[in-house]
């Protein structure tokens, strides 16, 4: 069940406590007990909307940035990930299979604002050894959400 | 000049309008509608069977197929209804692939009506088994299934109904508009009705893999004794999402398949080749992307039931299919005065229930094709529309 909750709530974190108990035949009190655990237990980390920054006024630029490093004896990657992930302009950290070590999204108003910030930040963290930066030119989808969607609901032209 | 009333045979004049497709063309002409209407899944086709067809138009795989179809296919749909209903059928001899369920429905009750034939058929039900008999020169017997029977036949209606002139027996299970199913133990009473006598079933089960509550779909055909009479009909449409592929198939006795497929063979000649690749896939890798979709067909079922018995109309639980067929009698008014008074003051668009039949009048069908914001909106405009009548 706990598995079930999360997955609607994956979808839209807005669903009332009454629509999740409905949607899996159970009762409110038991999803407030649910939600309240994966919260506790920090299963749950948090609720935030979705935005298509784009459409906005406000000034938005994004970029995913590979880092390559040299692990610490010991400590493998995590004290340069943990040390990445304390800056607020990075939305995400992640650690790699393949080319490079650490695919980091950075956010910011301007493509400057990112450039300084790699350059003035990242690439002079001692393990870093190189980093390459693509900045984000369009988003399509943005957490399983498309954006730019020309999928009307063709369907109606026949009822069965 | 030509004279066309004396050209359109006077059958076909006859044959009423459908009452689903009259409450479209009224909701086509109304901007913005909420439509609860459609009865096709909002799923896209699963990705690898679109793959599937995709490869093999790169393959040029473009020709006709034989009459029954594609021997891959046929093959398959023989372990699937081996593995999902326990039923044995000869790829040789009992199977093949139409045109959606539809041909294969026509292609049975031409198969086995003769003029003056008396065709069974419960309602309310899907609304082509009466036309397509008349067309065959049969005559339409109907059982009016009851709410409170959850709308399944029962052995007494089954009784009544068949008179020397009974020829075939139509079994829509599970049910659109209704969601009825019939479980083993009512198809078992039905089948202690026509053992001794020469009646043909026709099993309707196009949603056969849309039920819910852990209870699978229990066909007819796997009744002891019940196959030698049955042409189980299905297809790929709804469990699928493939309705624009236009694929089904039927089984059964080879006596009864073999007459079906003459008509096949020339009405027809064979199914979309691109679809038969594609179903072919549908059928050997699709079980959890089916899963996925029944999945959360049953949370929309669970919140529009839910939905429509908190603003006040009585709604049984539809065990099958995708549709709500939830109570009005309590408005007073008639399903059709209710449907369209709610598409214009709410423009919201559901079915009205006597388009399925004279028995489903005081019932309105909901389809939970849609996702749970546009279910929860048309329920709450609906709610709206109940408190201001």
């Amino acid at each position: 069940m706990k598995y079930e909750v999360l997955k609607l709530l994956a979808r839209n974190a807005r669903y009332t406590h009454e629509e999740i108990a409905v949607m899996l035949d159970t009762t409110e009190n038991e999803v407030a007990k649910i939600i309240d655990e994966l919260e506790n237990d920090g299963l749950l980390k948090g609720y935030k909307a979705i935005v298509d920054w784009e459409k906005t006024d406000g000034a938005y630029v994004s970029a995913i940035i590979e880092i390559n490093v040299v692990p610490k004896a010991g400590l493998g990657f995590e004290e340069v990930a943990e040390k990445i992930m304390k800056y607020p302009q990075v939305e995400s950290v992640y650690l790699m299979s393949g080319v490079y070590d650490l695919n980091v999204v950075v956010k910011g108003k301007t493509l400057k604002d990112i450039a300084w910030f790699v350059a003035k930040e990242l690439s002079t963290i001692d393990s870093v050894t190189s980093t390459t930066t693509h900045f984000v030119l369009r988003r399509y989808k943005e957490m399983d959400v498309e954006l730019v969607s020309d999928m009307d609901d063709d369907r109606g032209q026949l009822w069965v | 000049m030509i004279d066309y009333s004396k050209v359109v045979t006077q059958t076909v004049r006859d044959i009423k309008p459908s009452g689903i497709r009259r409450f479209f063309d009224i909701s086509a002409n109304i901007k913005d509608v909420i439509s609860l209407g459609v009865g096709e899944p909002d799923f896209g086709t699963p990705w690898q069977i679109r793959k599937a067809g995709i490869n093999s138009l790169e393959k040029g795989k473009t020709k006709y197929t034989s009459n029954k179809g594609n021997d891959k296919l046929v093959a398959e749909i023989s372990n699937f209804m081996e593995r999902k209903y326990g039923i044995s059928y000869a790829p040789e001899t009992d199977i093949f692939v139409t045109v959606g369920g539809s041909e294969a429905i026509d292609a049975c009750i031409r198969a086995v009506v003769s003029p003056g034939d008396e065709v069974i058929i419960p309602q309310p039900s899907y609304v082509c088994y009466e036309p397509i008999t008349s067309l065959a020169g049969g005559i339409p017997v109907i059982i009016n299934t009851k709410a409170e029977n959850d709308f399944k036949v029962t052995p007494e209606e089954l009784r009544k109904a068949i008179t020397d002139k009974t020829k075939l027996f139509i079994l829509p299970y599970p049910c659109n508009p209704t969601g009825a199913i019939m479980e083993r133990e009512d198809l078992q009473k039905l089948y202690e009705v026509l053992k001794d006598t020469n009646i043909v079933v026709l099993s309707d089960e196009i949603y056969s893999e849309l039920t819910f509550n852990g209870k699978p779909h229990c066909s007819p055909a796997s009744i002891d004794g019940m196959k030698e009479r049955t042409v189980v009909v299905n297809g790929f449409s709804k469990a699928f999402s493939m309705t624009g592929w236009r694929l089904g198939f039927a089984c059964g006795p080879k006596e009864l398949i073999a007459p079906m497929l003459k008509i096949h063979q020339y009405a027809i000649m064979c199914a979309p080749t691109t679809s038969q690749y594609a179903a072919i896939e549908a059928l050997r890798s699709c079980d959890e992307d089916v899963a996925i979709m029944v999945e959360e067909y049953n949370r929309r079922r669970r919140l529009i039931v839910n939905g429509f018995n908190k603003i006040g109309l009585t709604c049984r639980e539809p065990k099958g299919a995708f549709y709500a067929f939830p109570s009005i009698k309590s408005t007073g008014m008639t399903s059709e005065e209710f449907c369209q008074r709610l598409l214009e003051s709410k423009k919201v668009a559901v079915v009205p229930g006597n388009a399925f039949g004279d028995s489903g009048e005081g019932f309105i069908r909901a389809s939970y094709c849609y996702s749970v914001e546009h279910i929860k909106e048309a329920l709450k405009r609906i709610g709206e529309f109940l408190k201001e009548i």
